[in-house]
């Protein structure tokens, strides 16, 4: 556009500047070095950035459809398996089993075959201690028939649904990390099919963490907007001490905050003696306040009141006390004139501080783990149960690429239906 | 003022209000204000004058004493309730509503129908000729079209009386003049009370049938324009309306209307006592710079004095004059650009006079410096 306009000057005779370079291009020349100056300036955030924030994010996501150990560590097996039609509904030549022999055998020295038998274990549970049994007894297997001696080892080799297995899950790339991760999975044709229910688990989850988020977003909208107008509006010395009560949070760490209330909330803990103490509920009738989707509530709506109240508080001080009192002389009642004119210019501040909170919530790890139980606990928790536990990082990735989709996609209908230019966060 | 309670539209009724507890803002106010009437209150910024519009609103509560409105006492009668249009300093559109949805709005809260609304919105929109502008957003217009749009709102729902805080602040002087204008013919033909804050003396003697001078919480004087700038009563009001010249001095006598005053550098000289106190009181007299003659003839006028010329400049129609006279270095004197005029110059010495009755001997003030 910027060539457009600047054409019809140029047609006829090029600007010079007083050294007789064109103009156009002694600007583009100082242009570009301010622009080399502000790219050097912000290189090692860039850097930064990238080695742990873009990289980490694409490995994750690589990591959620890498499927490379049963290719890797039991090969020939593979490759021998590659003429076996899984449909047929017989069980593969002595080839295969041969060649699954020698397999555990190298990988039983090398050590790798308990990778193969775990990664297998995450599709079928028993897989494992197969592997792992047969790995021990295969030494003194030294000639063949393999089949029938490895079926003797252990019945399930000869089992269509073992096989079927191992050449499903024999490519560089799989999908049953999503399709457990939506509570799916291949059934042994080879469709995706449903998780017997006793075994849908992440759906559920998810559901329960949109709706707690969705919770503790509405609980902190109800007590972070009178709060965020307190301050807004009282006298400045009194607002200084409330916004110092707001932030006091921001200077704690999360961990002594969430152990507070451990104290503050158990069965023993301070809010159930003073309800006994004053006689509303007995000592037997103790309240379960924690452990329990209650303990989360609580104690993630007060670690994220402040992300709602200051952007809440940063709209509302540039609202004049005027705009009220125009609204009353005009006729309207007190409540007439907030809702009319005080609330929705509220509105910016109100959706920052929404979608502030509710992505914060999605994803929070530490409290719920703390006070959350097990009908309180978040999606989160059970990504870091499967890093740190279950060590099956391909199904905690799968959940944390969900998990990031669904924030993006949330943000993305926010910015279609107010508008992100419409935020305002301070 | 004000005993006939009858007559007046808005009565202030020895209205005292403090904020804190410990400094009265508005120290006793009394002030009746007929049907129809504009009326401005003028002083200088912290002298109470939006403290008094905001009692009168309803927005804070008097401590002390009664405002009536129409013969009843409103006290007690929430700002909603009051009829009474305002128009703001900062005008307070309502940013997220288009300039007709503001005008509508005290129209829905009426709960009138919406044709009734679209025609007086209409109306009202042509009457500050911003017809075409009823879909913008206050944003979206300059600041004296939102100054009209703010006017427009005030008025759109019919109230009689108006209160403005200084509407046209934030104007520049050429849109302040002529807004000052639109004001004026919108009151005459709308015929309704109007009570106008500014501390824009010219301002205020521009669109006021009266003015009221508040200084300090109290109110000094309450004329219209002419009496005011030519009858000040106080020394404050000499000071703040117009230019003014300043003779401080001691009375030596007190006759029929007028009194004998001697200057702190000697000389005696004769003025209209019209808030003196007895012989031997100070007190501090007010000239203005128009009425002061150069040279004048024998003994044509009662008072002469000698004036050395510090400076001289041209404006024009008159020369602005400035001397020492009597110990006083900023004495101003404008004489008019007419044929024949004296010859001037700087450093020169001359002979300055005028009647008594120009010479107004008022109470004594330490503040000084022309107004
Ligand atoms: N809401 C308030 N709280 C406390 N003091 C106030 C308030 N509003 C005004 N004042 C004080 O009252 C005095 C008069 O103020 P104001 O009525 O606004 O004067 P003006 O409009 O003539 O400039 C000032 O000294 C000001 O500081
Ligand atoms: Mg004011």
């Amino acid at each position: 556009m910027a060539a457009g306009t600047a054409g019809t000057n140029t047609e006829n005779a090029p600007l010079m500047t007083a050294d007789g370079v064109p103009l156009k291009q002694s600007l583009q020349r100082a242009l570009r070095q301010k622009r080399r100056g502000a790219f050097l300036l912000t290189l090692p955030l860039l850097v930064f950035i990238f080695i742990f924030f873009v990289a980490p994010i694409a490995d994750m996501m690589f990591r959620s459809i890498e499927n490379e150990v049963v290719g890797k560590y039991i090969p020939r097996t593979v490759a021998a398996l590659k003429d076996w039609d899984a449909t047929s509904g017989e069980l593969p030549d002595e080839k295969v089993f041969a060649a699954l022999v020698e397999d555990i055998k190298i990988g039983r020295k090398d050590r790798t075959i308990g990778k193969v038998a775990r990664r297998l274990n995450y599709e079928i549970a028993g897989m494992s201690s197969l592997f792992r049994s047969t790995a021990r007894r295969v030494a003194r297997l030294d000639e063949g028939p393999y089949k029938e001696a490895l079926i003797a080892i252990r019945p399930q080799w000869g089992e269509l649904e073992t096989w079927q297995l191992i050449q499903r899950e024999s490519g560089k790339y799989t999908a049953s990390y999503y399709l457990a991760a939506v509570d799916a999975r291949f059934d042994n044709a080879g469709n995706i099919v449903a998780q017997p229910e006793e075994r849908q688990i992440y759906t559920f989850l998810f559901g329960r963490t949109m709706a707690m988020s969705l919770s503790i977003t509405l609980l902190c909208i109800l007590l972070g907007f009178p709060i965020a107008y307190l301050l807004a509006t009282l006298p400045l010395r009194y607002a200084a001490l409330l916004m110092i009560l707001v932030l006091l949070p921001f200077w704690t760490s999360l961990l002594v905050r969430t152990t507070a209330w451990i104290a503050m909330l158990q069965q023993q803990g301070v809010i159930n003696d003073l309800l006994v103490l004053v006689g509303i509920i007995s000592d037997e009738g103790r309240l379960q306040l924690i452990h329990n989707k209650t303990g989360t509530l609580i104690a993630m709506t007060h670690i994220l009141l402040p992300f709602m109240i200051l952007p809440l508080y940063s709209v509302m001080k540039t609202i004049p006390p005027s705009y009220m009192r125009a609204a009353r002389s005009l006729g309207a009642t007190q409540a007439r004139a907030f809702i009319k004119v005080y609330l929705p210019q509220t509105l910016s501040g109100m959706g920052a501080g929404t979608i502030l909170v509710f992505i914060l919530s999605i994803g929070f790890y530490i409290t719920p783990a703390l006070v959350g139980g097990t009908s309180g606990t978040f999606i989160s928790n059970y990504i870091a149960d499967h890093v740190s536990t279950t060590l099956n990082w391909g199904l905690a990735a799968a959940l944390g690429v969900m998990l990031l989709a669904l924030v993006l996609a949330l943000y993305l209908i926010y910015d279609k239906a107010v508008g992100i230019d419409n935020m305002k966060l301070g | 003022m004000g005993q006939n309670g009858s007559e007046a539209f808005v009565r202030f009724e020895g209205v005292q209000k403090s904020y804190d507890g410990e400094t009265l803002v508005v120290k006793d106010l009394n002030l009746d204000i007929p049907k129809g009437e504009f009326v401005t209150m003028l002083g200088p910024s912290g002298s109470g004058k939006t403290t008094c519009l905001m009692m009168l609103a309803g927005f804070e509560p008097a401590t002390h004493g009664e405002i009536y409105l129409d013969g009843q006492p409103i006290n007690n009668v929430p700002p909603h309730k009051r009829e009474i249009g305002m128009v703001f300093q900062n005008y307070a559109l309502f940013p997220h509503m288009t300039v007709a949805e503001n005008l509508a709005f005290p129209l829905q809260v009426r709960r009138m129908s919406k044709a009734d609304i679209e025609t007086k919105v209409k109306r009202a929109l042509d009457m500050v000729e911003l017809g075409a502008f009823g879909g913008r957003r206050p944003a979206q217009l300059s600041g004296g079209q939102q100054q009209r749009v703010a006017v427009a709102r005030a008025l759109v729902f019919e109230p009689d009386l108006i209160l403005m805080d200084e509407p046209l602040g934030a104007l520049d002087k050429q849109l302040r003049e002529q807004m000052q204008y639109e004001i004026k013919h919108i009151h005459e033909s709308l015929e309704v009370t109007v009570v106008y804050v500014t501390h824009d003396q010219a301002e205020a003697l521009t669109m006021s049938n009266r003015i009221a001078v508040f200084n300090d919480g109290i109110i000094q004087q309450i004329s219209s324009p002419d009496t005011l700038y030519e009858a000040p009563e106080t020394s404050f009001v000499a000071h703040f309306i117009g230019e003014n010249n300043k003779l401080d001095g001691t009375i030596q006598s007190v006759g029929k209307g007028t009194c004998k005053v001697r200057l702190d550098t000697g000389e005696t000289v004769t003025a209209k006592a019209v808030n003196v106190k007895e012989k031997g009181s100070r007190t501090s007299m007010s000239l203005r710079p128009e009425r002061i003659v150069i040279n004048p003839k024998g003994k044509s006028v009662p008072n002469i004095l000698k004036g050395k010329i510090q400076e001289l400049i041209y404006l024009g129609d008159h020369i602005r004059t400035r001397m020492t006279v009597a110990g006083h270095d900023d004495f101003i004197v404008k004489i008019p650009n007419t044929f024949g005029h004296e010859p001037l110059a700087e450093g020169s010495t001359v002979n300055v006079g005028w009647e008594s009755e120009d010479c107004r001997a008022l109470d004594f003030t330490e503040a000084h410096g022309p107004g």
